[in-house]
């Protein structure tokens, strides 16, 4: 039993959720409070993930970034590190593919709190960062929760875009879904279902989590 | 001295309308803002806090501009120390009462404000209560605490009592009279009840359609008629009930209902709901001999 799969996909599925969580806390704030213009095209964009089909993100992504053009070979140059083949590659395409997860639920969350909340703080003096930190973040925990959960339960299960971008590099790229197909290739039952039932029963308890603390069941346990 | 000459454009419920306000606010004075809802009251409150922006004009306190859409001044709210009750109370939920309150307060203020409002403002049972587990009474009571804990210069309320029973309003307004009074506030706060109004505040602005349409005491905006009455009572008009000669009046004056009989020439224009003055000029003295036998 290779356990490397494994590991690399709670790796690459951490790393993506800590990544979404920074880039996604600034953007779902502007965007639930902004009312520029551009905003129904950049809520599209990141919607977008939702209906595209993986290959064709990875397709994009696999032009973009290859070393062979001037853009990729700048950014190649640039970061020091390649993007395709790479788990750095697999990062920034997971997080693009997992950021509507993210970003919708604290939106909705954000835009659902009264704005006398903000307004209240911000005629006490403080500024929109403390604002967001000390007052809206903590009144919208659940969806909190359920942005880190999703993202991270749905980076778990991509296949397309990491078996275009990232491609089957034992120990670099070859995460848990991508071995449950090769496995299955090489009829190697046995192992493919090993993998294939870890992945189910830890989604069902991470999804099982949301749902226990957001419908309120484990309160009593705590309060 | 607060100078306000200000125009916006506004869009309500109720149709577009523009706000057109020039007025001067006596410092250290409660001001009430009377008018109909749609009317600009809570648009004046907001561009004052600096969370509305004007289309144009100026307002300045003293020396300081806040806004000045000719050299683009625009003061943000953080800088204009100003305290707002909000209509909904606007607590923050994921603080207790003490923590709200401690968070309202200045960083680096010497004194610890907090404590005393809780005395104050008699909180010292919810101090450590959520403000979910709180009733409307409490909560506006709370919401004046936590706008008095940031030390404001000017205090704005927005309808803060509106959804409160009798006795609960009574109460409040004893707390923000003495607020009021106690940290020498300029306070500005919006009220529909005309016995509020004449209890609480020095000065009156009525407000109709985005103008203001008068200025003055409490007294000399509503009693304006200066009759030589012996007694007067200000109430709302329940309903009219036209007999064959006279009209009947029910208005509820205080918690009572009162029937006043007139001509129905003396009744026209009036319709249930409005604010009506209820007089007598004078009684006419009865004069008995007392009999002796008696």
């Amino acid at each position: 039993m290779n356990w490397d799969p494994l590991i690399l996909t709670f790796e690459l599925a951490l790393t993506t959720t800590l990544v979404l969580l920074v880039v996604g806390i600034p953007l779902a704030y502007w965007l639930s409070k902004t009312r520029a213009r551009i905003k129904p095209i950049l809520e599209t964009l990141v919607s977008m993930p939702l209906v595209l089909p993986p290959t064709v993100l990875g397709f994009y992504f696999l032009l973009a970034f290859s070393p062979n053009n001037a853009f990729g070979a700048w950014i190649d140059e640039w970061l020091g590190i390649p993007l395709v083949f790479s788990f750095a590659g697999l990062v920034l395409a997971s997080v693009i593919y997992s950021l509507p997860f993210m970003v919708q639920p604290i939106q909705a969350g954000l835009s659902s709190l009264p704005p006398s909340l903000s307004e209240a703080a911000a005629t006490m003096g403080k500024s929109a960062s403390t604002q967001l930190f000390r007052i809206l973040l903590p009144n919208i925990r659940k969806s909190l929760l359920t942005g880190i959960v999703l993202s991270f339960a749905h980076t778990v299960g991509e296949f397309g875009v990491v078996l275009m971008i990232g491609g089957n590099i034992p120990g670099k790229t070859r995460v848990a879904s991508i071995a449950i197909y090769d496995e299955v290739e090489a009829l190697n039952y046995a192992a493919a279902n090993t993998y294939s039932l870890i992945l189910f029963v830890l989604t069902f308890v991470l999804l099982l989590t949301v749902y226990l603390v957001n419908g309120g069941y484990l309160k009593r346990f705590w309060r | 001295m607060i100078e306000v000459r200000i125009h916006k454009e506004l869009r309500s419920k109720g149709g577009d309308f523009s706000l057109d306000l020039e007025l001067e606010i006596p410092e250290g004075q409660l001001i009430t803002l009377y008018g109909p809802s749609g009317s600009g009251k809570t648009s004046l409150l907001r561009s004052l806090a600096g969370l509305l922006t004007p289309d144009r004009g100026r307002i300045a306190r003293k020396e300081q501009v806040w806004f000045d859409s000719q050299k683009r001044t625009n003061l943000s709210p953080q800088k204009r120390n100003v305290g707002f009750v909000f209509q909904e109370n606007a607590l923050f939920p994921n603080m207790t009462v003490l923590g709200n309150l401690k968070f309202a307060q200045q960083k680096g203020s010497s004194h610890d404000l907090s404590e005393e409002l809780i005395r104050d403002l008699d909180l010292q049972d919810l101090r450590d209560r959520y403000p979910d587990s709180l009733s409307g009474g409490q909560k506006q009571r709370v919401s004046l605490a936590r706008a008095l804990a940031q030390r404001p210069d000017i205090l704005l309320l927005d309808e803060p009592l509106a959804a409160l029973d009798a006795e609960m309003r009574l109460k409040l307004q004893e707390y923000i009279l003495s607020s009021h009074r106690k940290f020498g506030l300029t306070t500005l706060m919006v009220s529909h009840d005309l016995a509020e109004i004449i209890k609480l505040s020095d000065l009156t602005v009525v407000m109709e359609k985005g103008r203001i349409r008068k200025t003055g005491t409490p007294r000399e905006i509503f009693m304006e008629r200066r009759l030589s009455g012996k007694f007067q009572f200000t109430g709302t008009l329940l309903e009219l009930e036209r007999e064959r000669v006279i009209t009947v009046a029910s208005v509820l004056i205080g918690n009572h209902i009162i029937k006043v009989a007139a001509h129905p020439s003396e009744m026209e224009g009036l319709l249930p709901g409005d604010q009506v003055v209820v007089a007598s000029k004078a009684f006419n003295p009865v004069i008995y001999k007392v009999d002796e036998q008696q």
